[in-house]
């Protein structure tokens, strides 16, 4: 009888290398995009400013191209010799490349959209009147922002950050192009599945792991769609 | 303190162009709508930025566009009380109510435990907007705006969404604004009858543009411009001191006119009352009728006759104040009116609504 409480009864130690490392992959790119998602879903929804379709679809390029484009752009940008990657490495010594933090990088830029929409989306149900009312009351911009908009929206924050946590889980193309598949150190719980699947005998390991995407997916799904509701509840302070 | 206001701004389609001055007291910016009063409170506010123009509260300046001058809504120490009231959804009302308390300067404001007293909140002040009922909301509203100590207060048909019930039961409560606080008021509204009984300023909009402004008294008893503001509502306000309480369900109130009747008002006696009345319901005679069921027979002298194809609007002295009656060019000539000659104004007491009685 298999003791339900060990980790290692579910799962190999290179399994649960690749659900570790893309837990922490995910929880990083979240944590790292939410403040400019919240700006941006800021800026998208409430500013008319020149460029802002620009804006728009420089945002949800990611979800529209394919995968291994967004990856090879990261490569030519952050790459030990990208435009943008020399710098990072002349000045802070940091390289994206092949490490766990391009597959960071690749996760957040992937799933940047998502987050973006589900914010949007939460600022657009939030009455300008009311953020307007605050002002008269005293309230500088910021204050409303922080003491009006922001305690409306919180839930939509929070189903945008766990859409975002879920795609991060997922990211395979972008992931593998630019930082590649080195196990413990870039391979994510997508690229061990594809890994299993290309040794014979490694379907029943790949399958485990299919479940636990499943599982991840399917519940942050439903979390955001419930937040999502929390954020209609607040702003007709139900 | 008072208010200055000059504005010019072009809409498509439509020019703003205004220039008043709000005393202390309660200042009705009356009109269509379409005429421009939101657009002028929103100015004032901060909220719309005027191509030009020139607005002081005080000795602040809110705003003068030739030298670039214009405090973001925040820096204007204003309270806007707003037609849909505009609770914060996710404050309870006593969060609400100390909202821009938060924000206001530190001098004393003022105190949470008489507004709530004022506004009779008492009861509501751990609910949420969303289980108060239309009036109530307004009420919070207004509380909220107070609180926040502002130099200038800004309604704008704050009850517009309200019933005549709920109406009579808040008018009370603005006038005890009007009459107790520094504040000066504007007050956005396109009901004659809440003008006559609020306002002790009034500025007609029309079509962007200033018809009128001045005294309500002066105003609202003015035959010419009765018919801007709707020869159905025209009517004048009568000021009189509430002196008896009668048995038989009648208060009686001592005018410059005579003694007048009115279905029992619920006020101290002693108290000088504002007595809006339309200026259809006025008959007029010239010799003192007898045999009358109208109680209140008023001694006049006509000041002013106004003949058009609508009839006529005779404006009629009674000590230093004006009534306003409205008859047919026929009685007139009838009659044969002229200004100088004196006259008795005959008026139902059942004709003046209890809303139309308000304090001075």
């Amino acid at each position: 009888m298999p003791n339900w409480f060990t980790l290692a009864d579910w799962f190999t130690a290179d399994e649960w290398r690749a659900v570790a490392l893309s837990l922490r992959v995910s929880l990083w790119a979240t944590v790292l995009s939410l403040p400019l998602g919240t700006y941006v879903a800021h800026v998208l929804a409430r500013r008319e400013f020149w460029g802002k379709q620009l804006l728009n679809g420089l945002v949800h390029l990611p979800l529209i191209l394919p995968p291994v484009v967004t990856g090879y752009l990261l490569l030519l940008a952050f790459g030990r010799k990208g435009f943008i990657g020399q710098y990072l490495d002349q000045w802070f010594g940091l390289v994206l490349a092949f490490k766990w933090s391009g597959a960071v990088l690749a996760a957040a830029v992937m799933a940047f959209p998502l987050m973006v929409r589900a914010i949007r989306q939460a600022f657009e149900a939030v009455d300008p009147k009311l953020e307007q009312t605050a002002g008269t009351l005293g309230a500088s911009p910021l204050w409303v922002f922080v003491t009006v908009t922001l305690p409306l929206i919180l839930p939509g924050i929070i189903a945008g950050a766990v859409l975002c946590f879920a795609k991060a889980m997922g990211e395979f193309g972008a992931t593998i192009t630019f930082v590649s598949n080195i196990p413990g150190q870039t391979q994510t719980l997508p690229s061990a599945i594809y890994t299993f699947l290309q040794v014979p005998g490694g379907d029943p390991q790949a399958f485990r792991l299919v479940l636990v995407s499943i599982a991840v997916a399917m519940f942050a799904l439903i979390l955001s769609e419930l937040l999502s509701r929390a954020v209609a509840r607040r702003i007709a302070g139900r | 303190m008072s208010l200055t206001v000059a504005l010019d701004h072009r809409f498509p389609g439509f020019t703003l162009e205004v220039n008043f001055t709000a005393p202390p007291g309660l200042t009705a910016l009356f009109g269509k709508s379409g005429s421009g009063k939101t657009s002028v409170i929103n100015a004032v506010a901060g909220i719309l930025r005027p191509d030009q123009g020139r607005i002081t509260s005080g000795e602040i300046t809110l705003l003068d566009t030739a030298h670039a001058i214009n405090l973001p809504p925040h820096r204007r120490r204003l309270g806007y009380v707003f037609q849909d009231a505009r609770l914060f959804p996710h404050l309870t009302v006593r969060q609400n109510l100390n909202y821009g308390r938060w924000f206001s300067p530190k001098t004393k404001g003022p105190n949470f435990d008489d507004i709530v007293v004022l506004l009779g909140l008492n009861a509501l002040l751990a609910r949420r907007p969303q289980a108060l009922s239309g009036g109530e909301k307004s009420r919070v509203a207004i509380g909220r705006a107070l609180l926040s100590n502002p130099a200038l207060l800004l309604m704008d048909e704050p009850f517009a969404a309200l019933d005549e019930a709920r109406k009579a039961e808040l008018l009370p409560y603005i006038e005890a604004l009007r009459d107790h606080t520094q504040i000066p008021i504007l007050y956005v509204s396109h009901a004659l009858a809440e003008v006559a009984r609020l306002a002790t300023t009034l500025v007609v909009l029309d079509q962007g543009r200033i018809l009128r402004a001045g005294s309500a008294a002066d105003l609202l008893s003015d035959p010419d411009l009765a018919p801007a503001l709707g020869l159905r509502d025209a009517g004048a306000t009568l000021t009189g001191t509430l002196i008896a309480q009668d048995a038989d369900g009648l208060s009686q109130l001592q005018s410059a006119g005579g003694p007048i009747w009115l279905p029992t008002i619920a006020a101290n006696l002693g108290t000088t009352l504002r007595i809006r009345i339309a200026a259809q319901d006025v008959i007029l005679s010239r010799t003192r009728p007898e045999g009358l069921s109208a109680l209140n027979i008023l001694q006049a002298t006509i000041s002013e006759i106004r003949l058009s194809d609508d009839g006529a609007l005779i404006q009629l002295a009674v000590g230093s104040e004006h009534m306003l009656a409205r008859i047919t060019a026929r009685s007139a000539k009838a009659l044969s009116l002229s200004p100088g000659q004196p006259i008795f104004a005959i008026v139902k007491s059942v004709a003046v609504a209890q809303t139309d009685v308000g304090t001075r």
